[in-house]
């Protein structure tokens, strides 16, 4: 893993990419500082963390759409299959380099809200929990990213496909408010269902496993409409906002330390993780 | 020793690697032979580690390459086909990422990376991107990256497609050196390739292992057709009846006064062959050992008519041989060349590889070295 995380980090510090990330990561949290922190003289450094949360919408995307897809692309990954490491070192050494390279620029935004203490009254440990938080969220995101970039080949696809989930994630709890008819959940239900039978016969393809999940899905739907009909008014609304990883972190930006979103936001890293060893591998067993 | 237990691979229906068993011992050069398709290349990729096989074990001086992986791919070094290469680096930076990667010992490392380059002959080109290399110095990073850490098996697959004739060379001077040193395994289509460098020869084909040997033994196993070139001192009819009579005949296809026009310039064996079968086949040069009489019949105009048959014989080729010898003898026409073909690697190759598998051929090989 050792040798997968220097090289990885060479690779992102040999070009440009760990600068430009760093450099937008920066200012970024450097608008949204000086929007609310020096402009409106508001000591609260976490709400500047807060509005800046859309910004890993495409800042998320460029660090990790090259992570596996270019491996795939340049037929790298057969080194990296031969050479005597597993796919958990392999995928291990790249997420913690991904996450240097994020975290490296995060270490500069440390030092804002202490900046901000020498000229006003800030309560310290609501920021840097925020900034706790707001690493915690990031790395969640990167691991969905890396997640995502292991599935094709192409730079371009997964940075696409990585925008628009990295969007779901920010406005799914915002979307939970329209989802308000019965009729709208099971649909939208159902799509999820599809699109999760669909991951699930890509990473296996397997079209049993695929039609397996499928079913599994739709038979959890028909019996909660048979069973309690009015729980399938609020069941999507309530799982997406329980799920949203941008939701738990206002509760960050409103001052409370939450030790739970914190797990959440390290298993979710972990299920992705554990998602991407397993695409990994199954390159081994389907060529 | 790598050991290789019906390996086998399945893509759906499609049946890749077919129930393969072989072994391979160390010290030698192996080449893997086999038309495109025929599976070479998902054999290696199994045997590396880099491919799961659906069933069968493959076994790398006792390390299972799937169970222990670690210690099974410190044996091995590999060059895919398409050296996996990251162009943005230097050669030098590439080869201490694999050499860190291999477990090579962190002071070893510019030791060893500066031995794997002198020994592949990059030393001159350590510090020009990878992207700017030709395809065969390229191809000499993706070896010297398969030497690193000394492994006791070096896999090549194709190392010499898509390069120029005076690469090619070099990179076969290169694959000879590293034969002293290492056991390897290369896999090619090229057939003057494989003879050129081989000791021992695996030709694969529809996904099974149709052949392991060296390619003299491969020759003589094609010899042992019992296919005879005779030359006889007398008329086709005389001739058809003296090998009518004998039952060490299976078959054979008659070339009507063979005597050459010139002798001294075109000797008998120079005239075409009397069908189709016999192109696959080329009269070996003279071997004392094998050839009864003289290839070359040697005989002036105006001289009995000469007749050229090509036989195939009937059980042993020995006694077939001495029936047919005193059968001549006692029709007392001169027998003047008895020569067994042999079939050049091109031949074996063809003839192996061109059927459908018969499901006849030996599934568990040995090797013949």
């Amino acid at each position: 893993m050792k040798a997968v995380f220097k090289h990885e980090l060479s690779l992102y510090y040999h070009g440009l990419l760990a600068y430009v990330f760093g450099a937008f990561l920066l200012e970024f949290i450097g608008i949204g500082a000086m929007m609310y922190n020096i402009n409106r003289a508001v000591a609260n450094f976490e709400y500047a963390l807060g509005t800046f949360c859309i910004g890993f919408v495409a800042l998320v995307p460029i660090l990790t759409m090259r992570v596996m897809a270019e491996e795939k692309k340049q037929k790298t990954d057969q080194l990296l299959s031969l050479l005597p490491i597993t796919g958990a070192d392999i995928v291990l050494g790249k997420y913690f380099a991904m996450a240097v390279v994020f975290i490296a620029p995060m270490l500069v935004a440390c030092v804002y809200p202490f900046i901000f203490s020498l000229y006003g009254d800030v309560y310290l440990p609501t920021s840097y929990g925020a900034l706790f938080a707001f690493i915690c969220l990031g790395l969640a995101l990167i691991a969905i990213g890396m997640f995502i970039s292991s599935l094709t080949e192409s730079q371009g696809m997964a940075a696409g496909i990585c925008v628009v989930v990295m969007l779901f994630c920010y406005y799914s709890a915002d979307l939970a408010d329209y989802i308000s008819s019965t009729a709208f959940n099971v649909a939208a239900l159902l799509v999820l269902s599809a699109l999760l039978a669909l991951l699930v016969r890509r990473l296996t393809r397997s079209d049993v496993a695929g039609l397996i999940i499928l079913v599994l899905c739709v038979a959890a739907v028909a019996i909660t409409w048979f069973v309690s009909p009015d729980s399938l008014q609020t069941l999507l609304p309530d799982l997406m906002s329980k799920l949203s990883l941008f939701e738990r972190f206002y509760t960050f930006v409103n001052g409370v330390f939450d030790v739970t979103a914190i797990i959440y936001y390290a298993s979710v890293a972990v299920f992705f993780l554990f998602l991407c060893v397993q695409s990994w591998e199954k390159k081994r067993y389907n060529g | 020793m790598i050991t290789v237990e019906h390996l086998t691979k399945r893509y759906g229906d499609f049946t890749a690697v077919d129930d393969i068993s072989f072994t391979i011992e160390d010290g030698h050069i192996y080449g893997f032979l086999g038309p495109n398709g025929a599976g070479k290349s998902t054999t290696m990729n199994i045997m590396t580690g880099c491919l799961a096989a659906t069933s069968g074990e493959v076994k790398i001086d006792g390390y299972d390459i799937f169970e222990q992986a670690r210690q099974a791919k410190q044996c091995i070094g590999y060059l895919p086909e398409i050296p996996p290469l990251y162009t943005d680096e230097t050669p030098e930076e590439y080869l201490r990422f694999v050499a860190e990667a291999k477990g090579v010992a962190k002071k070893d490392i510019p030791g060893e990376v500066a031995r794997v380059m002198e020994e592949t002959r990059l030393t001159e080109m350590e510090n020009r991107l990878i992207r700017n290399l030709s395809k065969g110095y390229r191809q000499r990073v993706g070896i010297a990256q398969a030497l690193l850490g000394n492994p006791r098996y070096i896999i090549l697959d194709e190392p010499t497609v898509g390069l120029d004739p005076l690469q090619i060379i070099e990179i076969r001077d290169l694959i000879r050196e590293l034969g002293q040193k290492h056991t390897v395994i290369l896999s090619s289509h090229i057939l003057s390739e494989v003879q050129a460098i081989c000791e021992s020869v695996l030709i694969i084909a529809h996904g099974k292992l149709v052949a392991f040997d060296t390619p003299q033994n491969l020759q003589r196993t094609l010899a042992a057709n019992n296919r005879l070139v005779i030359t006889a001192e007398c008329d086709e009819a005389a001739l058809r009846a003296i090998l009518d009579d004998q039952t060490v005949v299976a078959d054979y296809t008659v070339e009507p006064d063979a005597r050459p026009e010139a002798p001294a310039a075109a000797p008998a064996e120079a005239a075409e062959p009397a069908d189709a079968a016999d192109t696959e086949a080329v009269p070996a040069p003279l071997d004392p050992e094998t050839a009864v009489l003289p290839a070359d019949p040697a005989v002036a105009p105006g001289e009995p008519a000469l007749c050229k048959a090509t036989v195939t014989l009937a059980g042993d080729p020995v006694t077939a041989c001495r029936t047919l010898f005193f059968a001549f003898a006692q029709a007392r026409c001169a027998l003047l060349q008895m020569t067994p073909l042999k079939a050049d690697l091109e031949n074996i190759f063809i003839e192996l590889t061109e059927d459908e598998p018969s499901g006849k051929e030996a599934t568990d090989h040995e090797s013949g070295v």
